[in-house]
């Protein structure tokens, strides 16, 4: 550059050296030279790992192999890159390929558990398994009969009670942390913390504990026996798991809200209460929802507490309030620890129901908690754009 | 955002410009403003409360447990509950239980601390948001899940690779095995499922605090002719460094509270071992659920859960201690 701008010094009339043409290094580029150097170390990784364990030693099974081949697939590309780019860029690349596969690998076990529920649920799943209880089912019963109604009446019921008690306390609770200028927020943020990683099976312990030992010999309230093993005290329990996971996550979208928009509801007069609840909570409403959205989640699918609560049954018991309840985590848990092939298989179709089920709700949080803003200001920039060459024109 | 500001009534614009009138302006709360303040302070209490009662309760229910084992409740080994005075102990439990979350937290971190890296530094924008979903999605899919998984499937997939280690690496006291020994039910096989449930908080919270490393750090690393390693190795690790101990941390609460697939995965019953390949092993939360509805045990078993809930509490609490304090942790949830 200065060489090229600066004017020439006088008298001189040397012209500078012609320099060498430079070769541009993009450190992070992907060659097809990587690619095959890549592609020739696994293979000679997996017959290494294939010589060393089929011929020489006596085999480690599929699981251990791959682990092995894949150490040795990183030392082997390790010598090759360092010897072909020099220390620094062989590093690099080690580096690159073991976060990309270390990320993949994360996936395999994913898609191998949906894949195998699937494949072991799928061939009872008959729509009976919606209309029918295990009444009368034995052991030589087959797998598609009988069905799972009782249990997927006692989740909807049990769910939907915990969200009567969860979602009240943990928007207020949410509101509180943000809206409020408590000086306990900081200890009450901890204790959400801590809560959210409280083992649920410490939850059910504590229903149990409060509700379930002292009033055990008390008599029935109007014929119910409401502080028993019932899908109340399940719901209970499952809203101990639900509170913290929906106080945060609401806590988040909170903190999204725009201050200026608080500000604005403030400086026209309205309340803080009337900010919050017309002006703050309906700014973040897609959020509560996937907030609530991910409570449900978390709870559908929790087991432990359900053990010291609701205890299962199998037959259909509408009624929360009044002796035990099953629910489809019960059900599944109850019926593959069976002998019988049949009920194993019966425990499968209600983990594939299960697992629907908590995927659906997973996408249902995903799509409603997006974020819309981008697609906005996308709709935003289209409209500025057609503005623009307008305003060029009137530029002399 | 103006459609929401129009419900909000201003009545007092317009009686001012009926009455051109000073008018009184107070700083006072109004009802509904101490209404408010009522219920979400109560709200907020509550939860504090709540954990509060939770201590309190285990250890009301479990004097009785501690009056028969005195300070032996934390010596002893073995759970006997059928003899008279009835035996019971945490030590086996509270061995398993941290051998097992160990064996998770060793396996996830590196792991959930790489999927964070290439979420942040180099997947591109476009897969960016579907990886994020996918390691969420992984800590969606129930405990229960993974414990059938674990134990009719994935189990006997990892059995050959235990019988290799202690085969050639028997001499390392935890792959030692007994002779004829089995391989399904091992604390290995439960603590690789369980850091499958830990990986994704890890990755969560190491993600976020990645992707606020400065951006003027970073291209400063690479304008000085660092490589994307480099880069990561010198600005976004040191950075992130208190968010991945404490993401650690945070699984390894998880690990220690996880039930139902520890559970399945073990047999059980209490024994003080480091042998990791072998069947054997319990965990207080496993061991807990599987005594469910046994009447007589429940002093026993709240106190073993009383022991639980302290020490995942205590973790916790470290863990959010430790992200907050960092350089990048402020203002993360952890």
């Amino acid at each position: 550059m200065v060489a090229t701008t600066a004017p020439p010094a006088p008298g001189s009339t040397r012209t500078p050296p012609p320099r060498p043409p430079r070769e541009r290094r993009r450190p992070s580029e992907l060659t097809p030279e990587d690619r095959w150097t890549a592609a020739g170390c696994a293979v000679s990784a997996l017959s290494l790992t294939w010589l060393v364990f089929a011929r020489l030693t006596d085999g480690v099974g599929w699981f251990g192999f791959v682990v092995v081949a894949y150490v040795a697939f990183l030392i082997l590309f390790a010598l090759v890159t360092t010897d072909r780019l020099g220390r620094l860029a062989g590093i690099d690349r080690v580096a690159t390929v073991a976060v990309s596969t270390a990320t993949i690998v994360l996936f395999v076990p994913l898609l191998w558990l949906v894949g195998y529920v699937v494949k072991r649920g799928l061939p009872a799943l008959r729509p009976s398994f919606f209309t029918e209880d295990l009444a009368g089912i034995g052991g030589d019963a087959l797998a598609t009969d009988g069905g799972g109604k009782h249990a997927i009446i006692g989740t909807l019921e049990q769910v939907g009670l915990a969200l009567v008690f969860t979602v009240p306390l943990a928007v207020s609770c949410a509101v509180f942390l943000n809206e409020s200028r408590s000086r306990f927020r900081r200890p009450v943020r901890i204790v959400v913390d801590a809560m959210s990683g409280l083992p649920s099976v410490v939850a059910g312990l504590f229903v149990f504990a409060v509700f379930i030992i002292p009033f055990a010999d008390r008599a029935p309230v109007f014929g119910w026996h409401v502080f028993g093993y019932n899908g109340f005290m399940a719901s209970l329990a499952l809203s101990m798991i639900m509170i913290p996971t929906v106080t945060r996550t609401v806590d988040v979208v909170l903190r999204l809200v725009p201050d200026g928009l608080r500000e604005a509801g403030l400086a026209l007069g309205a309340s803080r209460a009337r900010v919050v609840w017309s002006v703050v909570l309906p700014t973040a409403r897609s959020g509560v929802t996937t907030a609530v959205v991910l409570g449900i989640a978390r709870a559908v699918g929790e087991t432990a507490p359900l053990l010291f609560t609701s205890f299962g049954y199998d037959l259909v018991n509408r009624n929360p309030f009044d002796g035990p309840q099953d629910s489809l985590p019960l059900f599944v848990w109850k019926n593959v620890q069976k002998p019988s092939h049949a009920s194993i298989d019966r425990g499968f179709t209600g983990a594939l129901v299960l697992m629907i089920v908590v995927l659906t709700l997973f996408v249902i949080a995903r799509v409603v908690g997006r974020d819309r803003s981008r697609a906005r200001h996308r709709g935003l920039r289209a409209r500025v754009a057609t503005l623009v060459p307008s305003r060029r024109e009137a530029r002399p | 955002m103006h459609v929401t500001l129009r419900r909000v009534r201003f009545t007092a614009a317009v009686t001012a410009a009926a009455t051109p009138r000073p008018r009184q302006v107070s700083d006072e709360p109004t009802r509904i403003d101490r209404i408010f303040g009522f219920v979400t302070t109560g709200a907020g209490m509550t939860v504090f409360v709540l954990l509060g009662l939770v201590g309190l309760f285990l250890l009301l229910r479990s004097r009785e447990a501690f009056d028969v084992a005195g300070w032996s409740f934390f010596t002893r080994v073995e759970w006997r509950s059928d003899t008279s005075p009835p035996e019971i102990g945490v030590l086996g439990l509270l061995t398993g239980t941290v051998i097992v979350a160990a064996i998770a937290v060793v396996v996830a971190v590196p792991l959930g601390t790489c999927t964070a890296l290439f979420i942040t530094d180099y997947a591109s924008a476009r897969v960016r948001g579907p990886l994020t979903g996918l390691v969420d999605l992984l800590a969606a899919i129930p405990s229960l899940l993974y414990g059938i998984w674990g134990f009719f499937v994935f189990g006997a997939q990892v059995v050959p690779l235990s019988k290799f280690l202690t085969r050639h690496l028997g001499w390392i006291p935890i792959f030692a095995t007994e002779e004829e020994a089995v391989f399904t039910g091992s604390m290995f096989i439960a603590g690789l499922v369980v850091s499958l449930m830990v990986l994704p908080i890890i990755a969560a919270v190491s993600r976020e605090v990645f992707s606020q490393t400065p951006q003027g750090e970073k291209e400063a690393a690479l304008a000085l002719g660092g490589t994307r390693w480099g880069m990561i190795r010198q600005v976004v690790l040191p950075y992130g460094k208190g968010g991945i101990i404490g993401g650690s941390m945070l699984g390894l609460g998880r690990a220690l509270g996880e039930t139902i697939a520890v559970y399945m995965l073990l047999p059980q019953v209490p024994k003080l071992t480091i042998r990791i390949l072998e069947n054997g092993g319990a965990t207080i939360s496993g061991f807990i659920a599987r005594r469910a509805g046994n009447d007589q045990e429940i002093p026993g078993l709240m106190a073993a859960g009383l022991v639980l809930f302290l020490l995942t509490l205590a973790t916790n609490m470290l863990a959010s201690v430790i992200i907050s304090r960092s350089r990048s942790g402020a203002g993360i949830d952890a």
